[in-house]
């Protein structure tokens, strides 16, 4: 990383630490590969396109083990995902 | 009656023995009777962080096949009178001995009137690692600030969850402050969010932790970052209520030093 790029990208190695285990924990504590995230999410938001309009640079689609939820032993599917409009049928 | 805590991290290198040696050396400086068991069998270590390789003459296999009673293969430390270890083995390999044996060995120095008995774990989530949990009340789960250690550390909290351990504590060892403070390393928050358990400890990079373990004396109560960090863990395993040391903390001599380097 070079110092311009520091100087833009405010994001540092820490965060990318942080980053990369936080994916890759939900898939190793659900036995869900990444792959198979991706595949849900994609057909969550093709559903959900069909009825309203998506933001989907700001959706966020997880597995979480500790969710505190439910007793914290069963994964728990948290989907954030904006709507920008509903669609008029 | 003794509680027995197991030190485990799931990946090598991260400082269990050294975690082991100064905890257990901080509870006997309390005034309480413990004793280490290095449950590493083929790789032992702890005796030589300890100081006490030179002592040994019957080992955790020994007593376990029943070739010498208990007390005849504790070793007394050199310094703390109410301080043992129990050596391991270095020619034997994991499968000398199961879990029902650990389960009656620790029983076994529960009766001998031990306060805490601490097991040091094998790396790994093998034979070795259900050896070791196996007699446990608590463990201690030791992990670094790096990816391939959390992610480890998170496999073995699992795994010590699905084994119904009562109480599993995180101590985050090797922290360099310099490089959490400019965002090249997860601070001790960042590793207790992303593991969601509670935390026991956080121990600086501290060179005198190799000085220490060069000298085979444990560095547990000094006047250094890592004496004090270890020493505070112990009095939290007492239930006192210590607060977290300021690991950014620099004497004076090293402030200037710093400026002076900078200009």
């Amino acid at each position: 990383m070079t110092i311009i790029d520091r100087f833009f990208k405010n994001k540092r190695s820490g965060d990318y630490a942080k980053g990369r285990l936080q994916m890759m924990l939900v898939a190793d504590r659900t036995n869900c590969s990444p792959e198979l995230m991706e595949a849900i999410k994609k057909d969550i938001i093709d559903v959900l396109a069909k009825y309203v309009e998506i933001d989907k640079d700001k959706l966020d689609i997880q597995i979480e083990t500790d969710a505190g939820t439910n007793d914290g032993s069963a994964p728990v599917l948290l989907a954030n995902i904006p709507i920008k409009s509903m669609r008029n049928r | 009656m003794g509680e027995v805590i197991v030190i485990t991290s799931g990946k090598g290198g991260v400082g269990k023995t050294t975690t082991t040696a100064n905890v257990g050396t901080g509870l006997a400086k309390l005034n309480k009777k413990v004793v280490l068991i290095d449950t590493d069998i083929g790789l032992r270590n702890l005796d030589v962080v300890m100081g006490l390789e030179n002592r040994i003459v019957y080992n955790l296999v020994d007593v376990v096949e029943g070739n010498c009673r208990i007390k005849q293969a504790l070793i007394k430390d050199k310094r703390c009178p109410n301080l043992y270890l129990l050596p391991s083995a270095q020619t034997r390999d994991k499968t000398s001995v199961n879990p029902e044996q650990m389960k009656k060995l620790v029983e076994d120095l529960k009766s001998e009137g031990f306060d805490y008995i601490l097991l040091d774990c094998p790396a790994g989530i093998e034979q070795g690692f259900k050896n070791a949990i196996a007699g446990a009340d608590r463990a201690l789960v030791v992990t670094t600030p790096e990816v391939s250690a959390i992610r480890d550390a998170d496999r073995i909290i699992g795994l010590l969850e699905a084994n119904e351990m009562k109480h599993t504590h995180l101590i985050v060892n090797r922290i360099r402050m310099d490089m959490v403070k400019r965002g090249d390393m997860m601070s001790m928050d960042d590793v207790v969010e992303i593991l969601a358990i509670d935390i026991i400890g956080a121990v600086p990079d501290d060179e005198n932790i190799v000085v220490a373990t060069n000298q085979g004396e444990p560095l547990v109560g000094n006047d250094t970052m890592a004496g004090k960090a270890y020493m505070n863990i112990c009095h939290r395993i007492l239930g006192e209520e210590v607060p977290f040391l300021d690991l950014d903390k620099k004497g004076f001599f090293k402030r200037l030093g710093d400026i002076l380097k900078k200009n």
